[in-house]
């Protein structure tokens, strides 16, 4: 199931010299906040869940997901190098199990070392905070990465559709609408945060165990219809 | 070879004239090129004259921006006479409540009206044609801005349409209409060139995509997370000065110091008139900046 060339020409297209420019700034960005904060406000507890879950989790992680779900499969169906990697002997399936791992990796580790990072420095793990939106964010990392790599493979405006979700579902109608929360990737992994941090530190609306079944049930089906969709993949030109 | 087939001793070599005809009619010239370069890129920036696929988002975004103002226009026309002397939402308002949709459109348009031509390498045969690097560089940069420009602004004559029917008063509407454009005008220059220059320095259009929104929506969401933070903690001083690292917090502080407006700042604490002067500065160089930078980029053609 996971072929290893693949895997490395996948690496190599995430962290060429540029992308893993964006993917650096972001990490950073959170790292600068957390100093800030914390030499504003010093050890807080409520903060701290504030800036992680606001931050970290609201946009950080859906965001790098974006770049290393899509990034990881779009470009490549952009300009139509994926023929040369189609027309090897390697399952199609396999193609797409393959880089949903390195997708996870990738976003796995810029996005839950540094939440990781964050949390150490804002309230050196009190009430467990920083080990609860670290697991959480490994948990996002999985289930974005899944989602994203399926939107790479069926639209050419991945990146746009992917954004859309991230920022207007999961943000906007996600604090206004009370229902579109159970869709969200990012309650479902707050769910698992809250079961981990102290009592009342973090909060989700969704229930565990509808939490983890969604996720996986998720995760497989999107990555199951990637790989469906580039058995019949039509390569078209711009636009 | 064609040697084989010419004679001994004949000079091998001729040109044969095989009827092309030179062209003697009027040339059009530099400025008429860059004018459609402009008009085709700002065509190109909602999708006119390419497929309707590409229409589908710009024109979304284009009706979710009026679609608001009309909302607006229409709770401040049904309110009962008497009980609302002006809009909801003011002018300057506007743009920065909905600039997580100007950031989408621009994050989906930038990348289109600059990053197809590096990707498919068709720079060079702009050049091939009467213009220079300063006249593509302005086409591309005066169409983006006016697209954004028809995004915030045609919004706000609908406000101001609505305004007028709602009988609100007529000199105090004007001058806030009339604030409202010139925000929305220096708004787009920014966001215009910001948005440029990260989509010419990434040309897979994924990045640039992600490029813009990461430098648009989260130093706006860090901005806000920050400045909240201070604000709690009374740290007044902080707020002002933090709303200079963010696109629409410095749209927001220019307009709260000079253009009559009530700042988004938490707390209301927008800058004074002295510390907008810096403001305004910054703006002000990050646009000449961002057509700094296009200029460099384009000193060499290609990837």
């Amino acid at each position: 199931m996971y072929e290893p060339t693949v895997a490395r020409l996948t690496y190599r297209a995430l962290l060429g010299r540029r992308r893993a420019a964006i993917l650096f700034l972001l990490p950073a960005l959170l790292i600068v906040i957390a100093v800030a904060v914390r030499m504003l406000v010093g050890v807080d507890d409520g903060v701290a869940a504030d800036v992680l879950g606001g931050f970290a989790l609201a946009t950080m992680v859906p965001l790098i997901g974006v770049i290393a779900g899509t990034g990881a499969i779009g470009p490549e169906i952009d300009d139509g190098s994926i023929v040369y990697l189609l027309s090897k002997p390697v399952k199609r399936p396999t193609i797409i199990f393959t880089k949903l791992i390195v997708a996870i990796a990738v976003t796995m580790a810029f996005s839950a070392i540094p939440t990781f990072i964050a949390g150490l420095i804002l309230n050196g793990n009190g009430s467990q905070i920083a080990i609860a939106y670290t697991v959480a964010a490994l948990v996002a990392s999985i289930a974005y990465s899944a989602v994203f790599l399926l939107l790479g493979t069926v639209s050419r405006h991945a990146v746009v559709f992917g954004l859309v979700y991230a920022l207007v579902w999961e943000a906007l109608f996600g604090s206004l609408v009370p229902g579109a929360r159970t869709l969200s990737i990012q309650q479902w992994a707050l769910s698992l945060a809250e079961k981990i941090g102290a009592d009342g530190a973090i909060a989700s609306d969704v229930g565990l165990p509808t939490a983890v079944i969604l996720l996986v049930v998720v995760t497989g089906l999107a990555t199951w219809y990637a790989g469906q969709k580039l058995r019949s993949l039509t390569l078209a030109g711009d636009e | 070879m064609a040697t084989e087939l010419t004679p001994q001793g004949a000079d091998p070599t001729r040109i044969h004239n095989i009827g092309y005809r030179k062209y003697d009619g009027p040339r059009l010239g530099r400025a008429y090129a860059r004018r459609s370069l402009y008009s085709q890129s700002l065509r190109g920036a909602y999708g006119l004259g390419r497929s309707a696929k590409s229409k589908v988002l710009p024109m979304v975004l284009f009706g979710v921006m009026t679609a608001t103002a009309a909302i607006i226009v229409a709770v401040a026309v049904a309110a009962p006479a008497g009980t609302m002397t002006k809009l909801p939402l003011s002018y300057t308002a506007f743009a920065i409540t909905l600039q997580p949709v100007i950031g989408l459109y621009l994050a989906a348009q930038a990348p289109q009206t600059v990053s197809r031509d590096l990707r498919f390498k068709t720079v060079p045969l702009y050049f091939s044609r009467p213009i220079e690097r300063r006249d593509y560089v302005l086409a591309k940069y005066a169409a983006m801005a006016s697209a954004l420009f028809a995004l915030t602004a045609i919004p706000l004559v609908i406000l101001y349409a609505g305004a007028l029917l709602a009988k609100f008063d007529f000199g105090a509407q004007t001058k806030g209409f009339g604030q409202g454009l010139v925000s929305v005008a220096l708004l787009s220059l920014l966001f215009a060139g910001l948005g440029l220059v990260m989509a010419a320095l990434t040309p897979r259009r994924g990045f640039g995509v992600a490029a813009v929104i990461a430098v648009f929506t989260i130093s706006y969401g860090a901005v806000s997370t920050v400045q909240a933070i201070a604000s709690a903690q009374e740290a007044n001083g902080a707020v002002e000065w933090l709303g200079l690292f963010s696109p629409a917090t410095l749209i927001d502080g220019v307009q709260t110091a000079f253009l009559g407006a009530t700042s988004n700042f938490p707390g209301g604490t927008g800058p004074g008139a002295g510390t907008g002067v810096v403001y305004l500065l910054v703006v002000l160089g990050l646009i000449a900046g961002s057509y700094a930078v296009l200029m460099r980029r384009y000193r060499k053609v290609g990837l």
